[in-house]
């Protein structure tokens, strides 16, 4: 493996490890099942992606690149269509959107 | 040197969703801290492959894992939004007249 590879593997997988941590808060702090919806969907698709194509550079040319890169094409397809089956279903169990000046409103 | 921090911060977000899974106020909140839980799974096996040294084997582990968990998280999305599995409802047919 070359140097410039070996450096970008760890930047990418650096860069993942940032946008987990930043994910994991905003699952943890935000005010609604939407908003930590949001949250949870930047690790989902960023995080892993820059996660995965940092291991798919480490491991070199060869049949396990091609499998990392299967997985990081079927974790784009399927976080996705996860996210918008669960705000549809949260929708649908009449979960209004968290508005500010609605709550300031109501009180 | 930097699998071993993407690996402890993969187990600290894991920890974060468990907790959100706990405290979670609705159904929507905990179903989506364990669908990030999967999620965080199928990272952290795809690295652990890497730390041990045998990548190929926990691969294979990995996209199975992200598959099933994708076909779980909607068969309790399904069930939560319209109380079943999407089967005939040939019963409450035969019972309406």
């Amino acid at each position: 493996m070359s140097d410039l590879t070996d450096l970008l593997s760890m930047a990418l997988l650096g860069i993942g490890t940032l946008f987990l941590l930043i994910g994991a808060t905003g699952l943890l702090r935000l005010p609604d099942v939407f908003t930590r919806l949001h949250g949870a969907s930047v690790t989902d698709t960023l995080g892993a992606g820059a996660i995965l194509l940092g291991l798919a550079l480490a491991a070199g040319w060869g049949l396990l690149m091609g499998k990392i890169l299967a997985l990081l094409l079927i974790m784009a397809l399927l976080g996705p269509s996860t996210a918008h089956a669960l705000a549809r279903a949260a929708t649908h169990g009449f979960r209004k959107p968290w508005l500010h000046e609605a709550d300031e409103a109501e009180k | 040197m930097i699998l071993t921090i993407t690996l402890i911060a993969l187990l600290v977000t894991m920890a974060f969703a468990l907790i959100r899974a706990i405290k979670g106020p609705t159904v929507y909140d905990r179903i989506l801290a364990s669908n990030a839980l999967g999620t965080k799974t199928v990272l952290m096996i795809a690295v652990l492959g890497f730390v041990v040294g045998d990548p190929e084997l926990y691969i294979d582990i990995a996209i199975m894992y992200v598959l099933i968990g994708f076909i779980g998280t909607v068969a309790v999305l399904k069930i939560s939004e319209f109380g079943n599995l999407g089967q005939p409802q040939s019963h409450t047919e035969a019972e309406d007249p």
